[in-house]
């Protein structure tokens, strides 16, 4: 990629800090992202069944970003908004890892601190702190953490649910927990040196 | 005997119990093994993917890792969870696909004393195993209840047949295993082009209107098709269908009665297996008078009753029975 970027400057077709947030996006990306192959075809947002709930569907996104408009993108509610169903994905013509890229910008954007809605990082994190304590999922203290958080107001409605789901036994009051929690947490440690030496 | 490595996944034992309990059901008819792999985490959903990339991939990693030191006539690991199963094949396969990714991840295991070679295992969908391996003759063999004249909407969901880089569905947008195989059941098998849409996913935890939509679009088509019911291959669609209707049903303004059960159950009923043993009836959505339709009795279970009912004709002092609450719904 330095090899094309060098290229592209030179003939004065972009500046060089432009193309580095492309490249950072695509560097941060599991796999191997295609990003800088994007043909601005917009299929991705053509396909997308929340598009119309975005403030840039998926190309322009990307339009942005190669534009070098971190703060723009970064701000976007199109991420949060991604339902990672993987309808651009198989569509895309250049095959761009599109929900993968949507997680590095989401990554990007909560260590900016450039999200303007707190409710999906939140999400996300109290979901990841259960983890970090217990191994697995733990649906209950996540669900009342989250709700009296964020939607105290739909608390009510929801009681018959919640009820629902405690007397079938299809939501448990206690953590299931791993036996080997020191091991999840030596690795889970190590990988988060690594993330910040990367 | 077929053996498989099993990942069964945190919602099997909570949300999903219906899943776990009618998988346990059906094993041992087909002559399948699934021995469970020792002491999984969470896959991390699609949650960690949005915070941080080497720890989201070493968390599911531990996994492959446990699994490959448990492999013993078995390569494959069998996950019945959407979610759970693109994140192990992905993890999997990114790990090939970036190797500076696969290194990074290893030199975090290595801190647990493990490791994983990306490529040793073969990371399957549950549905992919009962077609594919099983075989619908086999499936066919088995019937002793054929569930003719229950119209059922295969759903599929999205992360199953996407993005699949390995290559194991019919077809991305339009895959046809699951039709198939509740047609090798004798069900009425309705067409559904609404299958591999999305249900939402933790959308009705962080964005309720925006998922709500979404499972508006697909009871209400089940609904215009006929249906009596929808057969799910993944938790969090099942979750989403039958968790969030009521809310659904109330935002809207409209009255879906739309039963959402897992493909396992029906095979289970058409093995002969009865209801209860197969976790029907922990739905919140009843799917009694849905199998009525073809015979099969439900013991009764208490619906929770909608909190905001809407009553028709002339407001009158009601009295309250048992079972007033489905009734009003439907």
């Amino acid at each position: 990629m330095p090899h094309m970027t060098d290229e592209r400057v030179r003939a004065g077709l972009a500046r060089e800090e432009d193309l580095s947030l492309l490249h950072e996006v695509s560097m941060k990306t599991a796999g191997v992202s295609h990003l800088e192959m994007c043909i601005q075809c917009g299929t991705c947002g053509g396909s997308c069944p929340v598009a119309q709930a975005m403030d840039h569907t998926p190309r322009m996104l990307f339009a942005m970003l190669r534009a070098g408009m971190r703060d723009e993108v970064l701000r976007s509610n199109t991420m949060w908004l991604c339902v990672s169903c993987y309808h651009c994905v198989v569509r895309c013509p250049q095959e761009v890892h599109i929900a993968d890229v949507m997680y590095t910008l989401k990554s990007m954007a909560i260590q900016a601190k450039l999200y303007t809605d707190s409710t999906a990082p939140d999400f996300s994190q109290t979901f990841i702190d259960m983890i970090k304590m217990f191994g697995r999922s733990y649906e209950m203290g996540l669900a009342s953490r989250h709700y009296l958080r964020h939607f105290p107001l739909r608390l009510p409605g929801m009681m018959p649910m919640g009820y629902g789901m405690l007397t079938k036994g299809r939501m448990s009051m206690m953590p299931k927990k791993i036996k080997h929690m020191d091991q999840l947490k030596k690795i889970m440690a190590r990988a988060k040196q690594l993330e910040l030496t990367s | 005997m077929n053996k498989y490595l099993f990942y069964p996944g945190c919602s099997m034992e909570s949300s999903g119990k219906a899943y776990g309990d009618s998988i346990r059901a059906i094993v041992e008819p087909l002559d399948l093994n699934f021995e469970e792999i020792d002491d999984w985490n969470c896959c991390g959903a699609t949650e960690y993917l949005g915070i941080n990339l080497i720890p989201a991939y070493s968390l599911i990693a531990r996994n492959l890792a446990l699994a490959a030191k448990q492999m013993n006539g078995t390569h494959t690991v069998v996950a019945p969870c959407s979610a759970c199963y693109l994140n192990l094949a992905k993890a999997d396969y990114y790990m090939q696909e970036r190797p500076t990714l696969g290194e990074r991840v290893n030199e975090a295991l290595a801190a647990g004393d493990l490791q994983y070679k990306p490529g040793t295992l073969d990371v399957r969908h549950l549905i992919d195993i009962l077609v594919y391996d099983v075989g619908l003759e086999t499936i066919r063999s088995k019937v002793v209840r054929p569930l003719h004249g229950l119209k059922v909407v295969p759903y599929m969901g999205c992360m199953l047949p996407r993005p699949d880089y390995q290559h194991r569905w019919s077809d991305h947008e339009h895959p046809t295993e699951l039709d198939d195989l509740l047609r090798a059941l004798g069900a009425d098998v309705i067409d559904y082009p609404l299958t591999t849409e999305c249900c939402g996913g933790h959308m009705t935890q962080i964005g309720p209107e925006t998922a709500f939509e979404l499972i508006r679009r697909l009871i209400a088509d089940a609904d215009e098709r006929g249906a009596h019911l929808m057969a799910t291959v993944c938790p969090m669609c099942q979750m989403n269908i039958d968790a969030y209707q009521n809310e659904t049903n109330h935002y809207f303004g409209t009255h879906y009665h739309m039963p959402v059960l897992f493909f396992t159950q029906l095979m289970g009923l058409a093995f002969g297996k009865e209801p209860d043993e197969l976790g029907i009836g922990l739905e919140l959505v009843s799917s009694r008078n849905a199998l009525a339709n073809i015979g099969i009795e439900v013991p009764v279970t208490q619906e929770p009753a909608g909190p905001h009912k809407k009553y028709e004709g002339l407001p009158m002092p009601r009295r309250w029975t048992k079972h007033e609450g489905k009734e009003a719904v439907k």
